[in-house]
């Protein structure tokens, strides 16, 4: 191994609160093909995927992403298993360069998911009865400011509350601003080379 | 909580310490790259000023964006050309294992790493691919991540994560004839949804598991995150061992350097203990399962090749309105049986099936019979190795004479990112792993998955066919 440089390892902003306008998705596993096609992938950097996020439902016209009254959405409201499929942190990269800065939805595919913490995007969960209010709501009012609060977990807006749910671990990397968690790991250098001492198979074939 | 798991053990054995949000920092074992998912996790480590912390624990190759017809260089598209330059600065600067196009060892990442004999029971395997859970059939804990953890694993060799939980997925009894590890996943995915595993790690267990080759258990676990879940493995066991024995990176068994034998019993003191816990166990029988096709645009819109497009009845309430743009997109109607779907393209290979065995199971349908009219039909060896190995058997012979392409190693029309793509609203038996709309390469493409098997008794016959009906 080699030693660690720490320089600049990590960003650290606090995120416990997200305001702003609604977008209502709807619709089960929408998957990460979907939100970046494969064909975008072929790029070194991650520059330009906000104009291509939905770029195929788009093409068919009437995309909410396209739609003139959610052009300041602040808030993604999805349904169930969104982001399944391929890994590519460009899915969530796209959202959050369009606009998008929290996703709230009925539930998350899990790698989906954590590149959304790594890149400082809360995902959070609410009921489903909740998110059908809440897309009902943004669509027949889409100047609406939705609250996404991770200190108190509700989403809010018109004065109503639904609560919302987040593991405690990635919650609390957002509300102490650690959710880059690079700077963090590599400060562990040293109890990260006593555990690669305890696996045998490192060794067996130097 | 699942107690006494294989997942268990390794989690703890890799946990380097708890983070302060609580969550657990993990000691990824081997960090396999690839061209897509790396050039922006290197700009990330370059603008921090950061090393790659083991160099050694980190392996390449190049999959997705290769041609697989001409492969000079520079590559006609220049975005891939330009992929392909980084890869090739970025593990020289960091000094990176880097099997390239021609070395011998290149193909695609889940299929060269376990041809290496990097792949190892016990491990934690992280990769910037999905398909990465395709490395559990080891008995390691493998999964996909994106690209700021792909710089965190470079930068630091761990992850911060939330534990799993654990899934015990018993099938138990003898697969009938024209049924392989690809209808077995396809069909736990049809039973538990592409949803059931969020959460979970999936332990592939029972007599017909344990029956499976390595190739079909790596079929089985590539697909586990088809079904939701991160992560799929079996326990390792003799033909687990017998795989790996002589294997490239693997102990070796020669006295006084040789590790195999010390290797052999940690990797058994790693399987899930009998009486292990677990979250939640489901039974399958194999008898049940059937040579299985998709009819939609989610892996777990599958249905056995006897049967018919379910009707919106027969389809829980909740799953109707995808049955519905499945049914629109995919331009079939519910009712009709799926055998005679006519097809446009035939694909074979990805990491999903594109191993020796995957090719011999499909040499077996095309020998002596010919591509329908009208089909395009083609067979993308996994890696250059395994290539190397159907030439030497006369696979590549049989396939060209039935009238089928055949191409150099890589991804290829699995995901399109290189030139092999449908056109327009073609329908494709495909032997990969996604159906999604759009996922191969044309935005009003059509796939069927189905087995190698299957896709090669597409191509004969120009429409879905039931294998079982052309086997010897």
């Amino acid at each position: 191994m080699s030693q660690p440089s720490q320089v600049n390892a990590d960003i650290q902003t606090v995120v416990q609160m997200v305001s702003g306008p609604g977008l209502p998705l709807v619709g089960n596993d929408i998957d990460t093909d979907r939100i970046i096609p494969a064909r975008f992938l072929r790029s070194v950097t991650f520059d330009g995927l906000g104009e291509q996020v939905f770029i195929d439902d788009r093409a068919a016209g009437q995309h909410p992403f396209d739609q003139a009254a959610y052009q300041n959405a602040k808030i993604l409201v999805v349904n169930r298993n969104f982001g399944c499929g391929s890994s590519r942190e460009h899915a969530p990269q796209a959202i959050a360069r369009w606009g998008i800065q929290a996703v709230v939805g009925e539930s998350f595919a899990e790698i989906f998911f954590g590149n959304c913490i790594a890149i400082g995007v809360p995902c959070v969960r609410a009921e489903p009865t909740a998110i059908a209010q809440l897309q009902k709501l943004i669509a027949a009012q889409p100047t609406t400011i939705l609250t996404v609060d991770l200190a108190t977990q509700t989403i809010q807006a018109n004065g109503q509350a639904w609560p919302i749910q987040i593991e405690p671990g990635p919650r609390q990397m957002f509300l102490s601003g650690t959710w880059d968690a690079c700077g963090q790991l590599i400060a562990q250098v040293e109890a990260i080379q006593t555990t690669a001492q305890t696996l045998p198979y490192l060794t067996w074939h130097t | 909580m699942s107690r006494g798991t294989l997942f268990d053990k390794v989690w703890d054995l890799h946990t380097v310490g708890r983070l302060p949000s609580g969550q657990t920092q993990l000691f990824i074992g081997l960090h396999l790259i690839h061209e897509v998912t790396s050039p922006q996790a290197f700009a990330m480590l370059k603008e921090r000023g950061l090393k790659v912390m083991f160099p050694e624990r980190t392996v390449a190759t190049v999959d997705h964006i290769v041609p697989t017809e001409d492969q000079s260089r520079p590559f006609a598209d220049p975005l891939a050309e330009q992929m392909m330059a980084a890869l090739e600065e970025n593990t020289q600067a960091h000094q990176i294992r880097f099997y390239n196009v021609g070395s011998g060892s290149q193909g695609i990442v889940h299929v060269i790493a376990p041809e290496q004999g990097l792949t190892q029971p016990g491990m934690t395997i992280a990769c910037g691919d999905s398909h990465t859970s395709t490395h559990g059939a080891f008995g390691a804990i493998a999964f996909g991540i994106g690209t700021s953890q792909v710089r965190d694993v470079l930068a630091s060799q761990t992850l911060a994560l939330g534990k799993l939980k654990v899934r015990r997925i018993e099938v138990n009894g003898e697969l009938p004839p024209g049924v392989y590890a690809k209808d077995i996943i396809l069909h736990i995915i049809r039973q538990l949804g592409v949803k059931g595993g969020v959460g979970y790690a999936y332990e592939f267990a029972g007599s017909t598991i344990e029956g499976l080759s390595m190739e079909g258990r790596m079929t089985l676990c590539n697909m586990s995150i088809e079904g939701g879940a991160r992560c799929g493995y079996v326990n390792p066991d003799q033909t687990t061992y017998d795989y790996l024995q002589g294997r490239c990176f693997a102990p070796k068994a020669n006295w006084p350097k040789g590790n195999w034998t010390e290797a052999v019993s940690w990797w058994e003191s790693l399987r899930s203990d009998a009486d292990a816990e677990y979250d939640d166990i489901v039974k399958l029988d194999a008898g049940a399962i059937a040579p299985t096709v998709t009819w939609g645009i989610t892996p777990g819109q599958g249905i056995g090749v006897d049967e018919s497009i379910p009707t919106l009845d027969a389809i829980a309430p909740e799953e109707r309105p995808l049955a519905e743009q499945a049914y629109q997109y995919m331009d079939l109607a519910p009712g009709q049986p799926i055998q005679g779907t006519k097809v446009d393209v035939c694909f074979i290979g990805s990491c999903t099936n594109g191993r020796i065995s995957d090719l011999r199971e499909a040499a077996q349908l095309a020998q002596g019979r010919r591509v329908a009219a009208g089909v395009k039909a083609f067979v993308v060896p996994g890696s250059e190795q395994v290539k190397q190995q159907a030439e030497a058997e006369g696979l590549d012979q049989i396939f060209i004479a039935a009238g089928f392409e055949w191409r150099q190693p890589g991804c290829s029309m699995c995901l399109a990112m290189n030139p092999d793509r449908l056109e327009g609203r073609q329908i494709s038996a495909s032997s990969s792993n996604r159906n999604f709309k759009g996922r191969q390469g044309s935005a009003s493409g059509r796939t069927l998955l189905m087995s190698p098997a299957m896709v090669a008794s597409a191509a004969v016959t120009g429409q879905v066919t039931d294998v079982r009906e052309l086997m010897p």
